[in-house]
């Protein structure tokens, strides 16, 4: 993984001092709170609704077991002991002392981690493919190209006030499993036909209050052009995006408004002056982010270990199913450690657990972890023939739940229970389902699914792309739910469609049964749910689910239903 | 006519005397209509648009941009100001680091390009990344404070108008390993 040099610890050094500062000028009121606000948040500091909350940056969700290790010690030292992995593979602590932010990310140097850019009107975490550079459906390894764009937007001068967040997602395999389309620029990697590399630049996705997929405004970009191509988008977008109104900031409505054509004629027209410029990405220092990168010193193996193909171990063989994914190289394989547990709020690991993991990735995984946009964490090189001792390892402290993909895999954002702009709760209420729907035999037999929650319009939870999707809302003042179905992530991104009038919390179970009736009693052989659901629309479901009252159910935790 | 006098300014990293004057229309004032004060004034873009000819024939003269108008307005006249301003409607509003960004970029202008509105000294590093070489800013606090907002980094990633050539093209950076085929995908 990339390893920091003079430079960059220089940067993330002098921030820290800068940073400092301005807590202390916060502190003594040299700083009203309306102008520490984009400081903080561009640091990744929150206020919350009982205290504080730091988001720390994990780099296209990459981490090596040093950094692991200093979370659980954040945990430990400045929280309460557990922290929350995001849909943007990153990590959040939530009860944090503004006071000691300063110190926390004096501790995160040490280890070449920070939290710039985490929040705020800037570009924000770069996030990519949780196997990039194993799947064996992979293309070319998008982390290089996200090292350098992380290095580029670092403290960008001209983009650190922009008119909205602004995320980037860059895939590299055949499959997309990074979401690129629901982001402000989404990049893919591709071979043009004489075998160059390039990108096929995305813009203008994303979710929130008008959910969008994103266009495509280049079909092939060579890779070299990157930084300048980038800086081109962005500067359009600062000049000409909306700031009237917070909700219609973000690119996505700028280029809906000026259509793909004319968006992409901006762009076009102010990268000429650009292009072939000095940001022009050379071969030398592709060159050099890339050899970070480089493989692991793999052992020559065999794929043929007799314990994978014929498990006698129904248990083992669940989870070889759901939670272990194949690798490109031959004897080994990719673990996703679940942190979906039922009873345990999605995302959530102790200071324990995040201790053991490391442990678990520097005696089987070359010493790196991966944190997933689904909230889970992956030991990216396993060998095959370690696969039971890992199983048996992670069982033994509750993250080798088989449920990867399956139902109770459920993305969810700390909704209520934390978020100061939460129209409802969402942690209990995907407690609530995966209790429901705790039995694994069902779950294996409904299949591949993705069941999204938010506790508000802003979509943290993607709960837009989400094959069953989740919208806490407020209704005079009590919390309810509305349900979509239909959405889905990946190549064949769609936002799901709304099936009628909302829920209490309580009945969200009972809903969701009667979703997946419908499916089950409609489904072709091996449709996904989400197929059946595009298939079908939204009708069968819609008439199921009201046919006859649901009983508002227990809760569990409050329900102001 | 709104007239704003700054005493002192940050000029490159000092602080300095300054006797411009920065004019902003009234609500009832028109671009055409106003009397533009004799002496050092850094006029709005519309009032040079509409002005254009009288104005022409001071020594000495400015202009500002707002946030929502266009560098373009400037083409072939930039180099004919003593200072362009460039303002700052809210600190959290970027759009002037672009203007400022493309005002030296693009109409090649290399005079004084001074920030106004509400310049706090959290950005003034930004600022100076980006093409600014002056800096009004806001009168309810320390302007010797400010000027610390100038040396927060000794080093940058990416190429701006102060320095045009990114870090990878400046600085031998440590190779980690040794590999001959690194980029062979590519
Ligand atoms: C501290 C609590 C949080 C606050 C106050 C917050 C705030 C917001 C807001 C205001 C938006 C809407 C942005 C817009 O549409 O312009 C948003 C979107 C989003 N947030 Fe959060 N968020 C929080 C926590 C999280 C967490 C925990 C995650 C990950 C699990 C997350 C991931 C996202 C994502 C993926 C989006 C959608 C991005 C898009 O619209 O394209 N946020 N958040
Ligand atoms: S979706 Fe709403 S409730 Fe959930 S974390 Fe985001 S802002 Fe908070």
């Amino acid at each position: 993984m990339y390893r920091y040099d003079q430079y960059d610890h220089l940067i993330v050094r002098e921030r820290i001092a800068q940073y400092r500062d301005q807590v202390a000028r916060r502190l003594n009121d040299e700083l009203t709170e309306e102008e520490f606000l984009p400081l903080r948040l561009q640091n990744g500091l929150y206020m919350q609704r009982h205290a504080y909350m730091l988001r720390i940056a994990v780099p296209y969700g990459l981490l090596s077991t040093a950094q692991m290790r200093m979370f659980a010690h954040i945990a430990r030292k400045y929280d309460r002991g557990y922290g929350h992995f995001t849909t943007r593979q990153n990590i959040q602590f939530n009860w944090i002392e503004l006071e000691q932010t300063p110190d926390i990310l004096t501790d995160l140097a040490s280890v070449e981690m920070h939290a710039i850019q985490t929040s705020g009107n800037c570009i924000r975490n770069i996030t990519t493919d949780e196997f990039a550079g194993v799947a064996a459906d992979e293309i070319m390894d998008p982390r290089p190209f996200a090292e350098i764009l992380r290095q580029w937007s670092t403290f960008h001068p001209e983009f650190i006030a922009l008119p909205r967040k602004f995320k980037v997602a860059i895939n590299g395999a055949v499959e997309d499993r990074a979401a690129i389309a629901i982001h402000d620029i989404g990049l893919t990697l591709v071979k043009n036909e004489d075998g160059e590399v390039g990108f096929r630049f995305m813009a203008g996705g994303g979710m929130g209050r008008t959910p969008i997929i994103g266009s495509v405004i280049r079909e092939f970009l060579p890779w070299q052009h990157l930084l300048t191509y980038t800086e081109a988008v962005m500067r359009v977008y600062n000049s000409y995006g909306r700031r009237d109104n917070k909700y219609k900031a973000r690119i996505k409505i700028l280029l809906k408004a000026l259509g793909v054509e004319e968006f992409s004629r901006l762009v076009e027209e102010e990268w000429q002056d650009l292009k072939d410029g000095p940001e022009t990405l050379s071969r030398e220092e592709y060159d050099r982010v890339a050899a970070y990168f480089e493989a692991p010193a793999y052992a020559t193996l065999d794929d043929s270990n007799p314990l994978l193909a014929h498990p006698d171990n129904k248990a083992f063989g669940n989870w070889l199913n759901r939670n272990v994914k194949p690798h490109k190289v031959p004897g080994y394989a990719s673990v996703v450690l679940s942190l979906k547990k039922t009873g345990v709020p999605p995302g959530d690991a102790t200071a324990e657990q995040i201790d053991f993991v490391a442990d678990l990735a520097d005696k089987f995984s070359f010493g790196e972890l991966r944190v997933t946009h689904e909230q889970n964490l992956v030991l990216a090189d396993v060998k095959q023939s370690d696969l039971f001792e890992v199983w048996t390892l992670a069982k033994s402290k509750g993250l080798a739940t088989p449920n990867i993909g399956l139902l109770t895999d459920i993305i969810s954002c700390p909704g209520g229970d934390f978020c100061s702009l939460a129209n409802a709760k969402s942690i209990p209420i995907a407690a609530a389902i995966a209790e429901r729907f705790d039995n694994l035999d069902f779950q294996h037999d409904i299949g591949d699914i993705e069941l999204n929650i938010s506790g508000c319009i802003n979509a943290c939870g993607h709960h837009h792309v989400g094959s069953i999707g989740v919208l806490g809302v407020d209704k005079d003042g009590s919390e309810w739910y509305q349900v979509s179905i239909g959405g889905a992530q990946g190549k064949d991104a769609a936002i799901g469609k709304i099936i009628g009038p909302s829920f209490s919390g309580g009945q969200m179970p009972e809903v969701i049964d009667r979703l997946l009736q419908v499916y089950v009693q409609n489904r072709f052989e091996g449709e996904r749910f989400v197929e059946t659901a595009q298939r079908l629309g939204i009708a069968p479901f819609k008439e199921h689910v009201y046919a006859t009252p649901i009983s508002k159910g227990e809760l569990v935790g409050e329900d102001h239903a | 006519m709104l007239e704003v006098v700054h005493e002192q300014i940050i000029r490159g990293r000092e602080v300095v005397a300054d006797d411009w004057r920065v004019l902003r229309l009234e609500e009832n004032e028109t671009p055409e209509g106003v009397v533009v004060p004799e002496g050092k004034v850094i006029v709005p873009l519309s009032v040079w648009l509409a002005q254009k000819e009288t104005l022409s024939q001071r020594a000495e003269l400015g202009v500002w941009i707002a946030a929502d108008e266009r560098f373009e307005a400037l083409k072939g006249d930039a180099d004919r100001f003593a200072v362009i301003a460039v303002d700052f409607p809210k600190f959290s509003d970027g759009r002037g680091y672009s203007i400022a960004f493309n005002v030296r970029k693009r109409l090649g202008y290399t005079g004084e390009l001074r920030a106004i509105g509400d310049v706090l000294r959290d950005q003034l590093f930004s600022m100076s990344r980006v093409g600014f070489n002056a800096y009004a800013t806001r009168k309810d606090r320390s302007i010797h404070d400010a000027l610390k907002g100038l040396t927060v980094f000794s080093e940058t990633y990416q190429a701006s108008v102060d320095q045009p050539l990114p870090l990878f093209r400046r600085k031998e950076r440590d190779v980690p390993l040794e590999h001959s085929d690194v980029g062979a995908g590519i």
